[in-house]
Parts: C-alpha cells; sequence; structure tokens
C-alpha cells in the first residue's frame, strides 16, 4: 500500500490572481510573482481557511504527491496549467476517507498509480458525502443480469436520490457502507461500486444510478465465503434504503471532447464502468460527435455476461464488440487478449489514434494479459509497447481500474 | 420598522447596542428597500438564487451559500477586523497612531471620497437591472445577482461609515445616494463611466473585468487610508469585489473559447460567418475591450493632479500596497513618470510624483488587466488560432486629462479629427456591431444549458456541478 500525500495547489488557469487567499491564510503559506499564485507546500496546514473566500475555486485542488515530494514555489512559478500526469485532481468538500485512498490506489496499481483524466473530461464533483454525513438513497430496482444457470449472481441495482442532485461522471465510484458491524464489533469499512449509468441518471432527470453488483460468494482462493457488502446489496428489495458516500476517482473518466474514440477492456463487473460510458455516447448518437466504441468483453459464457441482451442490440457502426469466452462447451477458451490479438490491425491504428483513449477495468489480475497482448500487438507493427505506455500514459490514454 | 440586528444585518460592529447608529439605519434601510426593489434586478421578487452571504469575517462565516430570495438578501456590515496598534503609514502623519474618528480638518474631504466611492456601488446596480432577462445560463444569472447583492452591500458598508461617523451630513448624503440614478439627465450618478448603459452581458463582463477592477484599485488605494474605519471596510470589501473580477475575467473567456471552438471546426476567421453561426468574432471583442478600457482609464482622473497630492500627503488615500513598496512614503522629493504630448510626439516626462498618484494608480491597474488579457490570449493559443487582444494605447478615446483634447490611434499616433472619424468605426464598437450582440441575448434558464455564444465555465460555484440549478424560479 502506497501512502497518498496531498499537496495544496492553485490552479493557475481559473485563478484571477485577486490576492483574497494571500490575505485570508492564517499562516501565511500563500505568496505570489507577477505571473502566478502559489501554496508553500511545507507552510500550509490544510486548514482549507482560504477555501471559501476564493471567488474562483481555483485554490481547492489538494493532489497526491510522491510522501515527501511536494513540488517547490519555484516550480509551480512557471506553471501555465497544474500539472496533469501523475496527478490526481481531488477537489474536496470534505477530507476523502482514508479506506478509500488506500482503495482507489490499490485499483490503480495495476498501471503504476493514477493516470490523470483526459484533458476534455468534465470536472467531477468528489467527496460530496463522507461517513459522518452520507446521503441516502431508495433502491428503485434490483434485477439478477446472469441467466438462471449462471454460475455468478451479478444485479442491476438502481438506486433513487430522491431528488437531490448527487453528481456522478461515468467511471466514477461511490461508496456503500454496509450496515451493522463486524465480527470485532467494529461498524463495516465502506466498499466502492463503479457508477453504470451516465451522468444524467439511468432515467434522465431522476437524480438516480445503476450498479452492477457481482455476489461474493467465495474468495479469490475459492473458499466459500459470504461477502458482506455485496450479499447486502444483492439482496436489497424495492424501497430499502441504502447509506452511500462519495461520489469518489476523478481519473478514470471519458473524454467529452467531438471525435474522441473509447477502447474498452472488461471482465465481469467491470463492465459497469463501460456501461456507463456507452451509455452517455448512445444517447447523443443524434449529435454525430464521431469518434469510435471498440469493446472487448470477457466472461465464462453468454449468460454470465451482464448486460449481453442490451449490448447485442446496439448498432454495429456505434460499436464494435467483441467478446470473449472461456467456459462455452465445445469451444476453445477465449480470453479478452485473445481478442485483442486477435483484433491487432484496429487495436493498433486505435493505439496511435490521438483521439483514442483505452480503459481496463475487472478483476485484479487480468491487466497482465491485456499488457502482453498489446505488447504482442506493437511488436507485430514494429511498434514498442514499453516505450509507448509511458506515453499513453502521459497523455491520460490508458486508465486501469482493477480490484 | 424594527429590525433583529444580528439576524437582518449581520455584522460586527455591534450595531445592537449602538442606539444612534440603530436610528440613522432604521431611517435608511426602507429607503433602501424602496430603491431595491425599484431599481435592482429586474423581476426577481420570487426566485430563489444561490448565493454567497457574509455572516461574519471569518473565514468560515464570510461564504455561507444557501437559497436565498433576493429581496431577503441580508445585507451586512463588515470591516476587516482590526489591526492592533496600526499607525498611518504614508505622508505627513506617518508614524503616528491610525484615526478611529474623523479628523476635524479632513471631514469634508473624507467624505467627499467616502460618498463618491459608494455612489459607484447602486450605480451598478441600476446599469445591470434587466440583464437577469437575457442572461445565457443559470449559472451566469446567480453570478449577475451574486454579484448585485454585493455591490448592495457595499453601499451599506459606506452609508455605516457616513452615519457612524459624519453625523448630520453623513445622513444627508446617504439619502442622496438613493436619489441619484445612473443615467438620470437631472440627476445623474456622479461618476461618468457609471452612466453609461449595460445593454447585453458582453458589456457586463468586460464592466465587471475592467471597470469593476477600477474598484479594486480604488479599494486598494482606500485600504491603506490613515482613517482607520475606512481602510477595514475597504479591506474586506475587496475580498468581494475579486468574485465581480472573477465573473468578467472568466465571462469574457468563455465568450472567447466558444467563438475559437466554432473558428477551429468551421476552419474560418470571417467575421461575417462566424456572426452568422450566433458567435461573436473576436475583432468584435476587441472593440469593446478598447471602449470599456478607454472609458474606465478616465475614472482615474487627470495624470497631474493635486487633489490626489494633498490625499496623500494627509493620510487619506494611499497607493495600491502601500505598506509593501520599499521607499520613503512621503515623495517629498521622488519623481514619477507621465506622458506628454510634444507637436505630434508622445514623451515621457518626469513629474514630482505626489502629483503623479493618479498616473501611477492608473498604471497599477493597467498592468492588472495586461494579466487578464495575457490570460485570455492562453485561449486561442490553445486552439491554435492567430489572434492575440491587445491593449490599446493609454492616450487612446480619452476624454480626461492630457490626451482628452487629442485622437489618437489604438497604437498610440496622435490623428486628426478627420481620420478619427473615418477610423473609430474600426476600432470602438458600432451601432451594429452593438445590435448583433443584442440580437445574441436571449433567456437560458435551464440548468446546465448554455446560450451559443459562450462556453460552460470549468467549474461551478462552491465545487456544485456546473449544471446545478443555481436560480430556482417559483
Ligand atoms: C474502484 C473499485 C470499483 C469497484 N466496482 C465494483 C463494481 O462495479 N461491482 C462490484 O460488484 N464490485 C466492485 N468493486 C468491488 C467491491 O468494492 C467489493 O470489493 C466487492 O463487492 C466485495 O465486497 P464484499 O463486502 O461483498 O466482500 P468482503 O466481505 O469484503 O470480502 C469477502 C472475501 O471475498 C474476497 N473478495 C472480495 N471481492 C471479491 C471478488 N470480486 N471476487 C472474489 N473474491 C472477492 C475478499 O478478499 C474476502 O476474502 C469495486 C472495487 C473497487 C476498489
Ligand atoms: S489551507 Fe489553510 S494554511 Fe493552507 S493555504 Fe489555505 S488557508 Fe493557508
Ligand atoms: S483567491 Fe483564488 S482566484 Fe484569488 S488569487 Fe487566490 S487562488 Fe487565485
Amino acid at each position: 500500500m502506497t501512502e497518498i500525500v496531498k499537496q495544496h495547489l492553485i490552479d493557475p488557469g481559473i485563478c484571477i490572481r485577486c490576492n483574497t487567499c494571500e490575505e485570508t491564510c492564517p499562516v501565511k503559506a500563500i505568496t505570489h510573482d507577477s505571473r502566478n499564485y502559489v501554496v508553500k507546500a511545507e507552510v500550509c496546514n490544510d486548514c482549507r481557511a482560504c477555501v471559501p473566500p476564493c471567488p474562483t475555486g481555483a485554490i481547492d485542488n489538494w493532489f497526491p504527491i510522491a510522501p515527501g515530494k511536494p513540488w517547490s514555489i519555484e516550480e509551480q512559478f512557471t506553471w501555465d496549467e497544474l500539472p496533469a500526469p501523475a496527478a490526481v485532481p481531488v477537489a474536496t468538500a470534505i477530507a476523502e476517507p482514508e479506506d478509500v485512498a488506500r482503495l482507489t490506489s490499490e485499483a490503480t496499481a495495476g498501471q503504476g498509480g493514477p493516470v490523470a483524466a483526459p484533458w476534455s473530461a468534465e470536472k467531477p464533483a468528489v467527496n460530496l458525502y463522507n461517513e459522518k454525513g452520507p446521503i441516502t438513497a431508495t433502491v428503485a430496482g434490483n434485477f439478477r443480469l446472469t441467466g438462471d444457470k449462471a454460475s455468478a449472481d451479478i444485479r442491476h441495482i438502481v438506486l433513487d436520490f430522491g431528488g437531490v442532485h448527487f453528481p456522478l461522471l461515468e467511471g466514477q465510484n461511490i461508496g456503500i457502507v454496509p450496515p451493522g458491524t463486524d465480527a470485532q464489533g467494529r461498524p463495516h469499512h465502506v466498499r466502492l461500486y463503479s457508477v453504470a449509468s451516465p451522468r444524467d441518471g439511468e432515467r434522465p432527470g431522476y437524480h438516480n444510478c445503476a450498479l452492477t453488483v457481482k455476489r461474493v460468494t467465495e474468495d479469490h482462493e475459492k473458499k466459500p465465503v459470504k461477502g458482506v457488502c455485496s450479499n447486502y446489496l444483492c439482496d436489497l428489495k424495492k424501497g430499502d434504503k441504502v447509506q452511500v458516500i462519495g461520489p469518489f476517482g476523478s481519473n478514470f473518466l471519458m473524454p467529452n471532447h467531438a471525435g474522441s474514440s473509447l477502447m474498452m477492456i472488461c471482465t465481469g463487473t467491470g463492465s459497469a464502468p463501460m456501461r456507463a460510458m456507452t451509455e452517455r455516447r448512445r444517447r447523443r448518437i443524434d449529435l454525430k460527435e464521431g469518434g469510435e466504441l471498440m469493446l472487448f468483453f470477457g466472461a465464462r459464457a453468454p449468460d454470465e455476461l451482464p448486460y449481453f441482451g442490451p449490448l447485442m442490440k446496439l448498432p454495429k457502426e456505434f460499436i464494435d464488440i467483441n467478446f470473449a469466452f472461456s467456459r462455452v462447451p465445445g469451444q476453445p477458451k477465449q480470453y479478452v487478449q485473445d481478442r485483442i490479438r486477435e483484433r491487432h490491425e484496429d487495436v493498433w491504428r486505435q493505439i496511435n489514434d490521438e483521439n483514442c483513449y483505452i480503459y481496463l477495468c475487472g478483476l485484479k489480475g487480468m491487466e497482465k494479459g491485456v499488457d502482453e497482448a498489446f505488447r504482442d500487438v506493437c511488436r507485430q507493427h514494429g511498434g514498442d509497447w514499453d516505450a509507448l505506455l509511458p506515453q499513453l500514459r502521459e497523455k491520460s490514454r490508458y486508465h486501469v481500474e482493477t480490484y | 420598522m424594527s429590525i433583529d440586528y444580528s439576524q437582518k444585518i449581520p455584522n460586527n460592529v455591534d450595531l445592537a447596542s449602538n442606539k444612534t447608529l440603530q436610528r440613522a439605519l432604521e431611517h435608511w434601510q426602507p429607503a433602501y428597500l424602496d430603491w431595491w426593489n425599484e431599481m435592482g434586478p429586474d423581476k426577481t421578487t420570487t426566485a430563489e438564487v444561490y448565493l454567497r452571504t457574509a455572516i461574519s469575517v471569518d473565514p468560515k462565516g464570510w461564504a455561507h451559500f444557501d437559497y436565498v430570495k433576493m429581496p431577503e438578501y441580508r445585507w451586512g456590515i463588515f470591516l476587516a477586523p482590526q489591526e492592533a496598534g496600526r499607525t498611518v503609514n504614508f505622508g505627513e502623519h506617518k508614524g503616528q497612531p491610525a484615526w478611529q474618528e474623523v479628523p476635524g480638518e479632513y471631514r469634508s474631504t473624507l467624505r467627499r471620497i467616502i460618498v463618491t466611492q459608494g455612489d459607484t456601488e447602486p450605480a451598478s446596480v441600476e446599469q445591470q437591472r434587466h440583464l437577469g432577462m437575457t442572461c445565457p445560463s443559470l449559472y451566469d444569472m446567480r453570478n449577475l445577482f451574486q454579484v448585485n447583492v454585493e455591490e448592495g452591500r457595499h453601499l451599506w458598508a459606506m452609508v455605516y461609515l457616513l452615519h457612524a461617523h459624519f453625523g448630520r451630513d453623513g445622513r444627508e448624503e446617504g439619502e442622496a445616494l438613493l436619489e441619484r440614478r445612473s443615467g438620470d439627465a437631472d440627476n445623474p450618478r456622479i461618476l461618468t463611466a457609471f452612466n453609461e448603459k449595460t445593454p447585453d452581458w458582453l458589456s457586463f463582463f468586460m464592466f465587471t473585468f475592467i471597470t469593476d477592477r477600477d474598484g479594486k484599485f480604488q479599494l486598494a488605494a482606500l485600504a491603506e487610508s490613515g482613517f482607520d474605519p475606512l481602510a477595514r471596510t475597504c479591506k474586506f470589501m475587496l475580498t468581494e469585489e475579486a468574485h465581480h473580477l472573477f465573473v468578467g475575467e472568466s465571462g469574457i473567456s468563455r465568450i472567447i473559447q466558444r467563438t475559437c471552438e466554432v473558428m477551429a471546426q468551421h476552419k474560418t476567421d470571417d467575421p461575417a460567418k462566424l456572426r452568422s453561426m450566433g458567435v461573436i468574432d473576436l475583432p468584435t471583442l476587441q472593440k469593446y475591450l478598447n471602449f470599456h478600457y478607454s472609458v474606465t482609464s478616465d475614472l482615474y482622473g487627470a495624470e497631474i493632479s493635486s487633489n490626489a497630492a494633498s490625499f496623500y500627503t494627509n493620510g487619506l488615500k494611499g497607493r495600491y500596497e502601500e505598506t509593501k513598496l520599499g521607499d520613503d512614503h512621503r515623495l517629498d522629493t521622488a519623481e514619477y513618470p507621465v506622458m506628454e504630448v510634444v507637436g505630434d510626439r508622445i514623451v515621457t516626462k518626469h513629474v514630482p510624483a505626489l502629483t503623479a498618484l493618479n498616473e501611477r494608480l492608473r498604471d497599477d491597474w493597467v498592468k492588472d488587466v495586461q494579466g487578464g488579457i495575457d490570460r485570455w490570449n492562453k485561449v486561442p493559443e490553445k486552439l491554435g488560432i492567430p489572434f492575440r487582444f491587445t491593449l490599446p494605447h493609454k492616450g487612446f478615446h480619452r476624454k480626461i486629462g492630457i490626451f482628452g483634447e487629442l485622437h489618437l490611434s489604438p497604437e498610440g499616433k496622435v490623428i486628426s479629427e478627420a481620420e478619427w472619424t473615418h477610423k473609430h468605426r474600426d476600432w470602438l464598437p458600432t451601432e451594429e456591431d452593438r445590435a448583433f450582440v443584442q440580437s445574441l441575448m436571449g433567456r437560458v434558464a435551464e440548468p446546465g444549458k448554455f446560450a451559443n455564444w459562450i462556453a460552460p465555465p470549468a467549474r461551478g460555484i462552491n465545487n456544485q456541478p456546473v449544471d446545478f440549478e443555481y436560480v430556482r424560479f417559483n
């Protein structure tokens, strides 16, 4: 587990150099030159007294940094905008819960840490609700997505926020706090779930959102176990109340600019953010914004695959879908990486398209196979994946979230 | 009418226990509300607006966000906290304790300064009265109303000073502030720029970016005053003024953004084509900039002014960031460069710094405006569009001071009356330009929707999303 330390920074792209923060800061942590207003990391104690008086919100940034390596004020003086790569902007109304920081950093470990959101991504709201003040949602629906005989019970759960605007973006997560306590009598810790509906909600205008939840019945070593939160969620009935915190996540976000393409690679419930992004694009199909959608989706068999039916109904011109099934009797085992290799021509084209953004989501471990497949595709076309990957990360074009 | 003081008028001047002040304000407040109802934002009495209200001066209290019905806004009286042992920091009284009461010999001058500052506050509200009807989004409407209630509060701040420190004269001046009207032929506002119309949102953004910035520099100079209550009042007002500057700077920046997007998308810089696509072409924006910049420049007064010198010598009005400047703060022997016109050439001459204080404050303002323009220029730069905004010469289109009688091109060439007549249409907004901008104004009042000629902001207010319902209509 890497410790996340956050540095307080002013966004020079938004700041109007009004001096209010410098006036306000009780410990004189803020200073300026003719170009920028900056925060002295060694002086600032994160008291946030400067946040409400800032007229622009430019001051409201806490960026994770490598422990002990803050940006100096000299560096900050040279900026025209906040440094994007390797930094995760966290605009906070309240501090991010520690658990969440830990879970998020684990989820991005597969690619060597968080990658900033695409430049055109909508600015997310984060940390609006925490455990001390969660938002209460009502279950508006709970449907099984997998076939009756499927080994996995994956559910589509719709939560309604009762007319309260709870801003969510595709690719963000919400936290669920299961009721009750653990064996030691402590309250359960929070679990994260990807938002599975687009930003205007499962049903536009209704302040609701969907989750895709797999009932955990065995642990990673295949030993039987009853997952606390997933079972709680999967057993919910319409009308039940759920405590939600968040939203969380400001990296795994989709680009918004016209002409941008998405390559989505997922297994199981990793399809949740992909469903949100696809649905966002589907609802805007009439705007003819261009850009291509390519999906690699792995499951054991068709009836184990959440959203199989709706996916099959999408027009071929809209999305290029590639399924990989690993347990269909009489057929060889297929994994997403096999399909990526098969589609090497298009994959190679997309990797080289500055407007294509790649997203991976699913169970921990899948990123390794995908990484190998990309390496092979590159080799086949005379490219070098190891040189390319850092560039993709730098340009916010490669995002991993595995759990 | 009785007032629950801490609730209705949040304050840090212990209003509840000051009977004289209470009586004065009790008299003034109903007249203020009448003025607001008559001259405040048009048709907004039932709307609930997501506003920031100061309920105390500490950081936690001064940005309290909630939905408020506009006429029920709690205009408060706030002074920045008192600094122990503060002294007069410039002029002939330098080093003496700052005055807590008005010094008798400066009474009428100080009153005049406060009234002139105070007069600009209701003026902008009057100038902006109709803009709510043509807002490009709920987000912008909310910002307009925030600006308006803060102008209203700044009026309160000045009226408080008049009432608390100037007795009967002060009360009369307080009433007169509510009687003058922007643009009224018989009883206009004191300063010319505040009698110009703010007919459209482009003008509004230019006004908040440029003219409210004059406010910033005037307030900053007064925040240095040896008269402590004035200094503390202005200090607090400055933090609010910042929001106005933000509204202007980001507003124009978003207009530029939108225009540049359309330019890039359609690969054209043809103003006619761009106008037909419903965005404001960049040359027109430059003309508006020229106009507001030159008109506002006049607000600083003549380059050489003996009034400014005596304000300074007497410790009433300092320089921008006076205490951060490393000189003797008396300026008995110092000089300052100002421009002079010799024939058709503009030269620089050195004059006693004391008499050039207006020019100096103007120069500080110019530098600040230029900073904002540099930030605007990043927008076309990012999209690969070669257009850059520039400030016209200081002498362009001036009515006051050494350039007042002359005509200058934006580049600073002295030109003839004939050439001016011929060319000024290329430099300043024409009737057609204004009519075109006007034609784009239509009300967009659905959360998250924006008029075609302006891009959405990068961030919402107070961490709210951009599509937040910033104004609720009932
Ligand atoms: C960023 C992020 C996004 C996520 N999005 C989703 C989502 O969209 N849908 C979803 O269903 N889950 C998602 N998860 C996983 C989710 O947060 C929980 O970990 C999962 O639901 C199990 O929680 P539990 O309380 O049921 O199990 P616990 O009671 O916490 O754990 C029980 C046992 O099961 C093991 N275990 C936990 N998860 C799994 C698993 N998935 N498979 C096998 N064994 C497991 C644990 O190691 C433990 O031994 C996400 C996690 C992260 C970090
Ligand atoms: S968070 Fe507190 S210490 Fe840090 S800059 Fe802001 S006011 Fe100063
Ligand atoms: S208060 Fe905000 S806008 Fe003003 S200088 Fe500080 S960061 Fe910039």
